[in-house]
């Protein structure tokens, strides 16, 4: 990585700014050519060295909600159960992790009242309790990763 | 949420959400790309913007990347158990560190959870993820009764935090209501 790549990459995680000309500013703070920049930013895309660019939403606030939950999944049954939350729209992110609770997921959806429902549904068709980990109170949000 | 800083329109709020669902276009002018799909002009667009996000519903306008690919593989979840009385001292203390990217509180589930804090760590080698963790450890000292850190082993699944309205599984429907 250039040393101009790894400015734009580290500056573009923090936020584009909000002014008129977001590129042209860019372009001066990084005396780069801003067309040059959005062709990196779009390239990196293709990559898959970033997964977005765009706005990233407090969907909270936009009337969504979140839960994290977790599931002691026996060892035998792992893909199968893997498989079927794959198929719920509602899940968002699912992690294996070495613990007991060895799958955390993330649920998304549009309407807060209908979390219970949908964990409801996942020990239905799972036959494993679901332990809810709703946020009681976040105190930072912003992954940085420089490079 | 605060009266004191400009209202924004809800609705274009959420016509701008839908829109940028995928991204926002590598364009040499976004806002007033935006703007035309919005019907309104490049000003209000970052009216718009700047309005939601002095209200936090919109973080930044961001690059977000793959970590793995930047060569952060090791990510661990670090869980504390800390006295409720002192949850917003810690939790504010671990959230200062360069290394926690996502500290929340959450409800413990005794007695197979007695883990109320949440900190998130990245790192490029586990010995510099364990390093991290020890570091953590020391600070809180005896504030924490005990913790763990669950290493991700593998990706299942990760789509945009986007919110499903695929559901139908409404707060009544309950067919499938488990106990």
């Amino acid at each position: 990585m250039t040393e101009l790549q790894r400015q734009l990459l580290n500056r573009l995680q923090r936020g584009l700014p909000l002014v008129s000309d977001p590129w042209g500013e860019l372009g001066r703070e990084l005396n780069a050519d801003p067309l040059a920049l959005r062709e990196q930013v779009s390239l990196w895309l293709e990559d898959g060295i970033l997964t977005r660019f765009g706005p990233l939403f407090d969907v909270e606030r936009i009337g969504g909600a979140f839960t994290l939950a977790a599931m002691a999944v026996p060892e035998e049954r792992f893909e199968a159960v893997h498989q079927q939350l794959l198929e719920l729209p509602e899940v968002a992110h699912n992690y294996r992790r070495e613990h007991r609770l060895n799958m955390w997921f993330v649920l998304a959806v549009s309407d807060a009242s209908t979390i219970e429902p949908t964990l409801a549904h996942i020990e239905a068709i799972t036959g494993l309790r679901v332990f809810n980990f709703p946020k009681q109170r976040e105190f930072h949000v912003q992954l940085y990763l420089p490079v | 949420m605060s009266s004191s800083t400009c209202p924004y329109n809800a609705e274009l709020a959420a016509r701008l959400v839908e829109l940028t669902a995928a991204g926002l276009p590598l364009v040499a002018q976004p806002w007033a790309w935006l703007g035309e799909q919005l019907g309104i002009s490049e000003a209000e667009t970052l009216a718009l913007l700047q309005a939601m996000q002095a209200q936090g519903a919109l973080r930044r306008v961001a690059a977000v990347p793959n970590h793995y690919r930047l060569g952060y593989q090791h990510n661990g979840m670090t869980v504390w158990d800390i006295a409720d009385s002192e949850v917003e001292r810690i939790g504010a203390q671990l959230a200062a560190l360069p290394n926690v990217s996502h500290c929340y509180q959450r409800p413990r589930h005794l007695p197979d959870w007695p883990y109320n804090v949440f900190a998130m760590l990245h790192a490029t080698s586990r010995e510099a993820l364990d390093a991290q963790r020890a570091e953590l450890q020391a600070l809180l000292g005896s504030a924490c009764r005990q913790s763990d850190m669950l290493v991700s082993s593998r990706i299942l699944k990760k789509t945009g935090l986007r919110p499903s309205r695929a559901s139908n599984r409404t707060p009544q429907g309950g067919s499938h209501a488990a106990s």
